[in-house]
């Protein structure tokens, strides 16, 4: 596991999905969730293989089932450790499911975001011992292999294209600083509609 | 009820591909048959919940998936079939163990027989109840039909 910076130190959201899109191929399927889709959809105009994931129950789950479809497609899936931690199970669904294409984000802010910054159970905040739920260690402790985690953005942006190249599935904890304000992403058109569309990128 | 073989068979010649499942005791003992198949690909999940969403990302991707687990998972994974099916209008057909349904001597009062109809009715998913192994053609002729139709829809498999 590379372990890039110290936990306290956070980054600022934007400049991490800044690099995302940057480094990202044309053919990689990338899935924004919650907070990350907020501001991803704010960064430009949508790529015909992004699948904004609002409403969503679970982003794991999906990215799962997308990578079984397509191992052909690197799947890149943008989460947030309140999410993950309603679904720790899928870290173990994921190993089991054997998919190197899939690599999972997780921007880790220690709170549930969009209702208000209230801490996760995993926060440190939330802790008698202040110390947070080590989720990068969840991954490996599931049997993931390639499991990294980043607090410094010129880091990220110097690594993310070699991390996500990495044999797989490959886990990425991503140390980022809450969004002031930050609220649930609109959805950015009837859902339906856009998973005809995705689908219909994907055959392209 | 059926056999391994029956439901590995049945899901291949309807062009099933993948199945998710959280097993029960009795759709847990199709499992072999289903690894044994060539042309199907189990996925096992952490809970059933989970199930419905992997299912969504394999029909996204081009797959023909079916979610297979038990009543009392039906129960656990209420939004995220709701997500799946009615927001994102995802046809996801399931296999839906009906527990205690022919079986009311193991668990007496279980309530599983109370709540597995309404909750289905009020999912608004299409079903048929299955309580005899000459129905298996039953859960042929509604896979069928909800696919050609592009609904979601479930076998209700009596135990």
């Amino acid at each position: 596991m590379s372990d890039s910076a110290a936990m306290s130190a956070r980054m600022p959201l934007v400049p991490v999905l800044e690099t995302l899109r940057r480094v990202r191929r044309d053919d990689e399927i990338v899935i924004p969730t919650m907070g990350s889709a907020r501001e991803w959809m704010k960064l430009g105009p949508p790529h015909a293989r992004d699948f904004i994931l609002v409403p969503s129950a679970m982003g794991h789950g999906t990215s799962i089932g997308l990578a079984l479809a397509r191992p052909d497609l690197r799947v890149i899936v943008c989460s947030g450790d309140g999410s993950l931690l309603m679904n720790l199970g899928s870290l173990a669904s994921i190993v089991a499911a054997t998919v190197p294409n899939l690599v999972v984000l997780v921007f880790d802010n220690g709170v549930y975001e969009v209702t208000g910054q209230q801490p996760t159970a995993g926060a440190g905040e939330a802790r008698t011992s202040g110390r947070p739920a080590d989720l990068a260690a969840i991954a490996r402790a599931c049997g993931f292999e390639s499991v990294h985690r980043f607090a410094d953005a010129s880091d990220w942006g110097a690594r993310a294209r070699e991390v996500l190249d990495a044999g797989g599935p490959t886990f990425v904890s991503l140390e980022v600083e809450a969004v002031a304000g930050g609220v649930a992403p609109n959805s950015p058109g009837p859902a339906p509609a856009r998973a005809e569309q995705f689908m219909a990128a994907l055959r392209r | 009820m059926f056999s391994g073989e029956q439901i590995a068979s049945l899901f291949t010649d309807v062009g099933v591909t993948h199945v998710i499942t959280v097993p029960d005791s009795t759709i847990g003992r199709w499992e072999p048959a289903i690894r044994a198949s060539s042309r199907l690909r189990l996925v096992r999940v952490c809970r059933e919940g989970e199930a419905w969403q992997v299912a969504a990302g394999l029909h996204l991707g081009g797959a023909t998936p079916i979610v297979m687990i038990q009543c009392t998972g039906l129960f656990e994974s209420g939004d995220a079939l709701r997500n799946v099916i009615h927001d994102w209008k995802i046809p996801v057909f399931s296999i839906i163990g009906y527990r205690s349904y022919l079986d009311q001597a193991k668990l007496p009062g279980d309530t599983c027989l109370v709540f597995t109809e309404p909750i289905l009715d009020a999912w608004k998913i299409d079903y048929r109840l299955i309580t005899s192994p000459a129905e298996l053609d039953v859960i042929r002729d509604h896979f069928t039909d909800c696919r050609s139709t592009k609904r979601a829809g479930a076998a209700l498999i009596g135990e």
